[in-house]
């Protein structure tokens, strides 16, 4: 399954290579011409009907995650966060460390030592390593070394009503939705654009937007979820199971009222349910790619995902579909010239 | 014949919290079976496995302890959009729990994740803080009604996590407090098939050491052992923590020095360590120890104890590490510490 291999693939910020070795594995013989630019971005392009404007679609391969800054006398690695982790989920959790997946697990002290007023305060990042199993520095330099990249060890798994929980969901949701559309969708002319580095600022998509140089964006992504009981409903960003959220504004973009606009329309016309995302916190590559060159107009649509950020991120299969046929009603709309 | 590893893994990813130990029953008595000459369990849920010992005109009982259960969650509350609020089992630090995957052992069992806040919506405040139980919840993907059909209060919710290799001889999982200390008995058992021993043999897997050593006290008033030992989990050494409080992983049992402790047993310990080139630490604790030995010692008219420390580290988190030699250390020294106990030299080492 596709989206099982994308999430248990390791791709943190800067090593997206094992997520767009699967993903050119996939659309290849299905999309007419694909790249690899210099910062690594993955630009495939579908030739079909001559359209007025140029399309582009895009997701981020990348993901959070850590790099090893250190490796103590004892054998212990000592790590930095890659993208926006909250350092209190990384305490008592399985990683995979390196190219060759080194297993190893970040402990923390036991209870039984602790002083009661320790237990109020988060482990901070200097409290915290990396144990692989070995008792010195030597044994651990011949597996790992300063600069490996470390992914959460974390499998994808389906539980409850359809929902899926993996790490990485943001945003290889985004990529699988995109991957998809690049193997079904026929006679549509549009860029299919997939990025790296959009965890550490927006990196790639800056480039990747002055290549293909477009006229009109969605970006595809995995979104912030919190539906949590007890929080007033205004402060709730997005709930799962109600459909793909549409952006309205984030700390990168305002997005484009016309086209937000249109793309509501175009789920309304096709029941299909959607959801505004009701939080200004965050921001994709949208921030970069509606300001590069002379400007563009961009949209965000996303599939919500509870603990985002973390190894046990969660979301909805039924969110997946009902995102996926609205990106299939907007391509056809945009077919007939009506975007 | 089961592996030791095997067995470690099965019981390590099985689920035992404090009093729900039951579930654990099947995988230890079909082990232990092919060794003990009696199986059976307390009204608690001991599980005593009993090896007769050769020509033991004088009855001597030594009962070796390892607990079965593991600190866990329980259910309190299912909240309207159908996550579950929960309560510890045990002493866990709520920090370690945060974004973890769980298994909640309702009518069936179902898988579940402990949420986190997305840190795009933290305020800067927060991100110092722990995390309280009170505030977290666990999403099962249900909508309420289907959760109460399938969950009810006071149902055990475990962490799900695999038991996997590391490096050498290391593993690392939940629980293997104390289910490494049950993977050694498996050991010692295994051992004293081979050597000669006088002593009759009670291999206790005991209930409730983690909610304060119960299913200790049970066992060793219906054992009545003339020698009781403790096999449980010691702090492992990180560089964050007191040398002095911890033992090193992979350099053998750590053998308990204290009140606890019965000296000349202890003394003997040593010897047979030394006689047969096993490693082990002193591990000091001057008042009880938090192990079963606790229990046994004032059990009935007294009982004198033993407690044998496998190193681990992370404890009481779900990525405990021990070190596989270390097990099989501390079930060699236990064999032959057994087997070293004659009803010619009892009374002599019980003697202060």
């Amino acid at each position: 399954m596709l989206l099982k291999r994308l999430t248990e693939a390791s791709g943190v910020s800067g090593n997206e290579k094992e997520v767009r070795q699967i993903i050119l594995e996939e659309i290849r013989g299905f999309v007419d011409h694909v790249s690899i630019d210099r910062l690594g971005n993955l630009i495939a392009y579908k030739e079909g009907k001559k359209a007025s404007k140029k399309l582009m679609i895009t997701a981020h391969m990348d993901e959070v995650g850590l790099m090893i800054t250190h490796i103590e006398d004892s054998g212990l690695l000592k790590f930095i966060p890659v993208g926006g982790i909250d350092k209190r989920i990384l305490v008592s959790k399985p990683v995979l460390v390196g190219k060759n997946k080194v297993f190893g697990v970040i402990g923390a002290k036991p209870i039984h030592l602790q002083k009661r007023e320790e237990w109020k305060k988060a482990l901070d990042l200097d409290q915290l390593y990396i144990d692989i199993g070995v008792d010195s520095k030597e044994e651990a330099e011949k597996l790992v070394n300063v600069g490996d990249y470390v992914a959460f060890y974390s499998k994808y798994m389906e539980f409850g009503d359809n929902l899926v929980k993996a790490k990485a969901l943001d945003n290889r949701v985004g990529c699988s939705l995109l991957v998809e559309l690049l193997k079904e969708v026929k006679d549509i002319s549009f860029y299919g654009v997939f990025t790296v580095m959009e965890e550490v600022g927006l990196i790639g998509a800056g480039p990747a937007a002055y290549s293909v140089n477009p006229d009109i964006s969605i970006i595809l992504e995995g979104t912030l979820c919190y539906d949590v009981p007890k929080l007033d409903e205004h402060l709730i960003p997005t709930y799962i199971n109600k459909g793909p959220a549409i952006s309205l504004m984030d700390r990168t973009t305002l997005f484009d009222m016309d086209f937000r606009k249109k793309i509501v329309g175009i789920a309304e016309k096709n029941n299909i349910p959607y959801q505004y995302r009701k939080t200004t916190m965050g921001g994709n590559d949208s921030g970069k790619i509606h300001t590069t060159k002379e400007g563009s107009i961009t949209a965000t649509i996303s599939v919500p995902c509870r603990n985002i950020h973390s190894p046990t991120s969660v979301m909805s299969k039924k969110d997946y579909e009902n995102t996926y046929k609205l990106l299939k009603a907007i391509l056809s709309e945009y077919e007939k010239g009506e975007l | 014949m089961l592996e030791v590893k095997e067995f470690l893994k099965i019981l390590s990813e099985g689920s035992s919290i404090s009093g729900h130990e039951f579930r654990l029953n099947d995988i230890i008595i079909s082990t232990f079976s092919d060794y003990a000459d009696h199986i059976s369990t307390d009204s608690l849920g001991n599980l005593i496995a009993v090896k007769k010992g050769k020509n033991n005109s004088s009855n001597i009982k030594i009962m070796v302890a390892a607990h079965m259960d593991e600190i866990g969650l329980m259910v309190k509350d299912i909240e309207d959009n159908g996550f579950i609020r929960f309560t510890s089992v045990g002493g866990i630090d709520p920090r370690t729990i945060v974004g973890q995957e769980v298994i909640v052992h309702g009518s069936e069992d179902l898988f579940g994740v402990i949420g986190s806040k997305p840190p795009h919506l933290q305020e800067e405040s927060e991100v110092n803080k722990a995390i309280k139980i009170d505030d977290m919840f666990i999403d099962i993907g249900y909508p309420k009604e289907l959760v109460e059909k399938l969950v009810k209060v006071g149902d055990p919710i475990t962490i799900n996590r695999e038991f996997k290799a590391l490096q050498g001889s290391r593993f690392t999982g939940k629980a293997l407090d104390d289910k490494a200390g049950i993977a050694a008995l498996l050991e010692c058992i295994k051992e004293l098939s081979h050597i000669n021993h006088e002593s009759d043999v009670y291999f206790v897997a005991t209930v409730q050491e983690e909610v304060g050593t119960r299913g200790a006290f049970t066992s060793t008033y219906k054992i009545n052992p003339n020698i009781g030992i403790a096999i449980d989990v010691g702090f492992g050494s990180t560089p964050e923590l007191p040398k002095s409080a911890t033992i090193d992983l992979g350099k053998g049992p750590g053998i308990t020095i204290g009140g606890n402790i019965h000296p000349g047993l202890r003394e003997k310990l040593v010897e047979v360590a030394k006689e047969y080139n096993i490693p082990f630490q002193i591990e000091v604790s001057p008042g009880p120890t938090g192990t079963d030995a606790r229990a046994m010692q004032i059990t009935r008219e007294g009982v004198p104890a033993l407690c044998l420390s496998i190193p681990l580290r992370y404890m009481h988190t779900s990525v405990e590490v021990v070190d596989m030699k270390d097990v099989k250390n501390t079930a060699k020294l236990l064999a032959f510490f057994i087997a070293s106990i004659t009803s010619e030299n009892l009374e002599g080492l019980l003697c202060y």
